[in-house]
């Protein structure tokens, strides 16, 4: 039998859809009996982006996945597979991966959505690694896209203010050297309940309070195994880069790690709440933007949500 | 290990003021964890994973809800730690 040679794979380019529209605390603190302070002490959300009633889920992706070839300067037709994680769709099927594949002109690739919930971007970059690895494909698509807002009921004072929407993609590519890390990844899987989207028309629900615990007590082990994996110490690492699901969350990991300061934390959930599968590119996407971290660069990239499941990867910044 | 009410208020004094800064003084049985110590129900969840590490009990989330007080938290870790 033929056998495939081994080849490396990293991240060369990358690309952030943010909704033009936002929100900021103050309608939904009114709706809500809450307020802008309590909203930003208990999540650290200022803003967030919310979809138009015409932008979907494909449309999203499809914006942030042709930005992030554009990046990586690769032709959408070189492409030999899409992958988009996400839990927005309008239903459970088609998936939304072969579209956004057919508009930007990726005709020779194979096209699947992956469920992981607010994981599911590190789960897809995994599987796009070890596509490139084996040979099966040079060049795979890899994007996170959200439109979560119209399931979130908008008058619940305990999710109403976390979400928003967005899409971010990364493209992983075949290279002589690797700069993606391998995976760690875990699940609680008694814990299933504890964040669903369900009924008609399907309404988000979750228990934050059983979520936070088992996030910060958990993430912190996964996070050294990832670094332990890749060969380098949390210490060393230039950015962390965890779901932005809340940032107590993110602040009580990082202070479980014991990070340094030259260490820099992506804190994009202040400005675009939690996107789900879409957090981990929108926020990687927005460190390259404002210059807070540099090609080659060592980032530890961290999902964790409903399941619920995790996964995690250090990688090399495009 | 069985675990003193005095015990317990002590070390349940330095979980506060290590999670959230809350002076020792404040902490007596009567104070209400949100609205006299102003720990909010994620500060909570950090104190109940705090105290679960300390004195070695399970604090189920269901059993969370009936934490208002610290003397209800007192109680219920002593309780827990006899039957540990």
């Amino acid at each position: 039998m033929k056998t495939r040679t081994l080849f490396g794979a990293a991240l060369t380019g990358l690309g952030a859809h943010r909704p033009a529209h936002r929100e900021d605390n103050h309608a939904i603190a009114a709706r809500t009996s809450s307020s802008d302070a309590w909203i930003r002490e208990r999540s650290g959300i200022v803003t967030r982006g919310i979809a138009a009633a015409d932008e979907s889920v494909v449309d999203m992706a499809t914006a942030a996945g042709g930005k992030a070839l554009a990046s990586a300067g690769v032709d959408a037709a070189d492409v030999g597979l899409v992958l988009m994680a996400t839990c927005s769709m309008p239903g459970p099927l088609p998936g939304g991966s072969p579209e956004v594949a057919a508009r930007l002109g990726a005709t020779s690739a194979g096209a699947s959505d992956i469920g992981a919930g607010c994981a599911g971007f590190a789960y897809a970059l995994a599987f796009a690694a070890d596509t490139v690895r084996t040979g099966t494909a040079e060049h795979v698509l890899v994007i996170g896209s959200e439109k979560l807002m119209p399931m979130v009921n908008p008058n619940d004072r305990g999710t109403a203010f976390l979400f928003g929407d967005g899409a971010g993609a990364a493209v992983v590519s075949r290279r002589d050297v690797d700069g993606i890390g391998p995976v760690v990844w875990a699940h609680d899987g008694d814990q299933h309940a504890k964040l669903t989207i369900h009924g008609t028309p399907p309404q988000l629900a979750m228990e934050g309070r059983a979520i936070y615990r088992w996030a910060t007590t958990t993430l912190p082990d996964l996070a050294r195994r990832a670094c332990a994996e890749a060969g380098i110490d949390p210490t060393d690492l230039a950015a962390f880069v965890p779901h932005q699901a809340n940032l107590r969350i993110t602040e009580s990991v990082v202070s479980s790690l014991g990070l340094p300061a030259s260490v820099v934390v992506a804190r994009d959930v202040v400005d675009s709440g939690n996107t789900s599968a879409a957090s981990v590119p929108l926020a990687l996407a927005r460190l390259v933007e404002l210059g807070q971290v540099r090609s080659g660069d060592a980032a530890l990239l961290f999902g964790f949500g409903a399941g619920l499941t995790a996964a995690g990867q250090v990688v090399l910044v495009p | 290990m069985t675990l003193t009410q005095v015990d317990v208020l002590s070390g349940l004094a330095e979980v506060l003021d290590e999670v959230s800064g809350v002076p020792a003084d404040k902490v007596v049985r009567e104070a209400a964890f949100e609205n006299d110590l102003e720990v909010d129900s994620l500060t909570m969840v950090e104190v109940v994973v705090a105290c679960e590490e300390r004195f070695g009990v399970l604090i189920p989330d269901e059993a969370l809800e009936n934490l208002r007080t610290v003397g209800d938290a007192v109680d219920f870790i002593t309780a827990a730690g006899v039957s540990a």
